[in-house]
């Protein structure tokens, strides 16, 4: 029967639900401080799961009690995974950066033109066309 | 014969590697892209073949003994997954090296696309190889990282605010994948899907329902289910045509692949059915009235796109074996024909100077041949027999017809407006783009109610579509028939594949005797 730590699983939900704040956030280096925290609060849910700690699974010097291996496997390649990330996501912000002076997420470009038509109040440009023609020719000509 | 499982990974792999070190040789590099991604599309074949006749193949890489090693494993439904989108790779990267050297300067300026292009289909490879957890969750993040690259080529204003909403949802699901894999660590002590499927049956049922939600949770943003759509449309359209092309026809049907393997290889009683229906009739409808309501022809595809997701993640909530085979005919034709469309898109953007319909007109006359080419994978989207589509959607309605809830039904009228609606979408595309008159015409006419001289407006530069990539698309296409020709035979091939997941013959062939 396997016990869980519970200070650790405390622990990765804290730095969990810090890092969805951060994540809501718009500049783009916070949304990268987010993911790295709850990247790493993942990463702890993994030593959760790997149980009570023990001796090092190495041939030879291994006794009674065994830590698990391969939770600290999966860790060290999730750990690689966040590295690349955040050099992407600085790279993504740096770039935003010379773009615009600023790195804040830009509103979805469709959504801000149905926002416009709204407060406008007119409908949108295609709304006529979609009434079908059977002939090709005089789609268009009056 | 397993020793050719890890093959169609190493060899795109290896194909990027050596891509990467001659960014000098673009010509040198696209003989290794071809030749790589044709040794994997020769693979998917040559696996199709044996594991329809031979039943699955399961691999443990590096010599450990089962259940230790990491397992690749391909059945029915991987070596078809594998098999088409390596053909829509090939074809999509044919279609990128035609580009002529403006194209290139403005679309994929660095001499890195090629490697990338690889590395994503290394990554599609590896997931749908993947034998455990955590190498789908491997396959995945090679598929991501590469495609982060591919949608940010360039780095132009709007790519990079595209890129991010991209690069952040995907950052969420792939935390989620993990915090799955580590619960579904910590309650069974095995990442093997195999070892899984029969260590999971023993978990009360509230855990079982927990885990099985977070996975799903996981796959249905990549899959782009409603509610966990709206991240797809802001950010495919800003991408190159070819990068547009193979993402709309292969992630999206990477994260359908690995719902389909959680809900027949995990968790085979799943309970989140009713959930599932409703989804996949919301996702139906939502995205095609999106789809409707768009100008932009890449944009509406996009929303074609989710909306068309719906009628797979219906296939898989039906929780038979007529949905799933009807599902996995559907993947396979839905993969070819949105990938095949984008590529048109690109080629109309090419000729007409803008994929935007406000910006198109009259190509009928000017350009019959691009008319056609859109024509075809048009109606087959839309559904029209004798087409693929068609097919796809009437085993999916007939399954629906064999459970016949109530919800089933309400569902399958969805899908039939579902299908209503696209071709309404795509005869808006066809009235504003390829009947009516070319722009330069209008602009004449207009110079003469205005009483101007019409000869003042000059034509527009007639642009050539450069043959590689009309060769490229007309051969989509033909696969594309070629999946309607051959429906018959794929259909059964489904059928069985289906009948294969559902019984559980992956476990027999990757555990041994005493692990079951």
């Amino acid at each position: 029967m396997m016990s869980a730590n519970l200070v650790l699983a405390i622990t990765a939900g804290i730095l969990v639900a810090a890092g969805v704040y951060l994540l809501l956030e718009r500049s783009l280096t916070r949304i990268l401080l987010g993911v790295l925290l709850a990247s790493n609060g993942v990463n702890m849910l993994f030593l959760v799961a790997a149980g009570k700690p023990g001796t090092p699974p190495i041939v030879g010097l291994a006794g009674e009690n065994v830590s698990d291996p391969l939770p600290q496997a999966m860790v060290l390649t999730a750990i690689v995974i966040t590295m690349a990330v955040a050099a992407f996501v600085l790279t993504l912000a740096y770039r935003s950066f010379q773009l615009h002076g600023h790195d804040e997420v830009a509103d979805d470009v469709e959504d801000a033109r149905i926002r416009e038509l709204a407060e406008a109040d007119v409908a949108s440009a295609s709304y006529e066309d979609t009434t079908f023609s059977d002939s090709g020719s005089d789609a268009v000509t009056e | 014969m397993t020793n050719l499982l890890p093959v169609p990974v190493l060899l795109a792999i290896f194909g990027a590697a050596v891509a990467l070190v001659l960014p000098r040789r673009p010509g040198v590099q696209r003989i290794i892209s071809v030749l790589s991604l044709s040794g994997i599309v020769t693979l998917g074949a040559v696996f199709m073949y044996w594991t329809n006749t031979h039943g699955p193949l399961a691999l443990w890489l590096g010599g450990w003994a089962a259940p230790l090693g990491i397992a690749l494993v391909v059945d029915r439904l991987s070596a078809l997954m594998l098999f088409v989108a390596s053909v829509i790779a090939l074809a999509v990267l044919v279609f990128a090296t035609g580009q002529d050297k403006d194209e290139v300067r403005r679309e994929t300026p660095v001499s890195i696309f090629h490697p990338t292009f690889l590395l994503l289909v290394a990554g599609v490879s590896n997931a749908f190889l993947a034998g455990d957890l955590f190498n789908l969750f491997v396959g995945f993040e090679i598929l991501l990282f590469a495609s982060y690259v591919l949608l940010t080529l360039g780095g132009t204003a709007d790519r990079v605010r595209a890129g991010t909403t991209y690069v952040m949802v995907s950052l969420l699901s792939s935390s989620l994948f993990l915090i799955s894999i580590s619960a579904i660590y910590a309650a069974t002590g095995t990442v093997n899907m195999a070892h899984l499927s029969i260590r999971l049956r023993d978990l009360s049922s509230p855990v079982q329902l927990l885990l099985e939600v977070l996975l799903l949770v996981t796959f249905a943003i990549k899959a782009a289910v409603f509610p966990l759509s709206s991240w797809l449309p802001d950010s495919y359209p800003t991408a190159p045509a070819p990068v547009t092309a193979v993402f709309a026809g292969l992630l999206t049907k990477v994260g359908v692949y690995a719902i389909i393997r959680t809900e027949t290889l995990l968790f085979p009683h799943h309970t989140v059915n009713t959930i599932l229906l409703i989804a996949s009739g919301l996702t139906m409808l939502i995205g095609i009235l999106g789809a409707v309501a768009q100008v932009e022809i890449k944009r509406m595809l996009s929303f074609t796109l989710i909306s068309h997701i719906g009628y797979m993640i219906f296939g898989i909530a039906l929780n038979s074996t007529a949905g799933l085979a009807a599902t996995i005919f559907y993947t396979a034709h839905h993969i070819t024909i949105q990938a095949t469309l984008f590529l048109v898109t690109g080629l109309i953007e090419r000729r007409g100077g803008t994929s935007s319909l406000e910006g198109l007109g009259g190509l009928l006359k000017t350009a019959p041949l691009l008319a056609f080419l859109f024509f075809v994978p048009a109606m087959n989207l839309g559904g029209i027999p004798p087409l693929s589509g068609f097919i796809g959607k009437l085993g999916l309605l007939e399954a629906g017809a064999e459970v016949g809830t109530p919800l089933a039904w309400t569902v399958m009228v969805a899908g039939v407006a579902t299908s209503l609606l696209t071709l309404m979408a795509m005869a808006k595309v066809w009235n504003r783009a390829f009947w009516g008159v070319t722009p330069t015409e209008q602009r004449r006419q207009e110079a003469i109610a205005a009483d101007e001289d019409p000869d003042e407006i000059e034509d527009s530069d007639p642009r050539v579509m450069p043959p590689m990539q009309v060769g490229a698309t007309i051969g989509l296409i033909l696969f594309g028939l070629a999946l309607t020709v051959f429906a018959g035979p794929l259909y059964e091939y489904a059928t069985a594949a289906a009948e294969a997941l559902r019984d559980g013959s992956i476990v027999r062939t990757v555990l041994p005797e005493g692990l079951r």
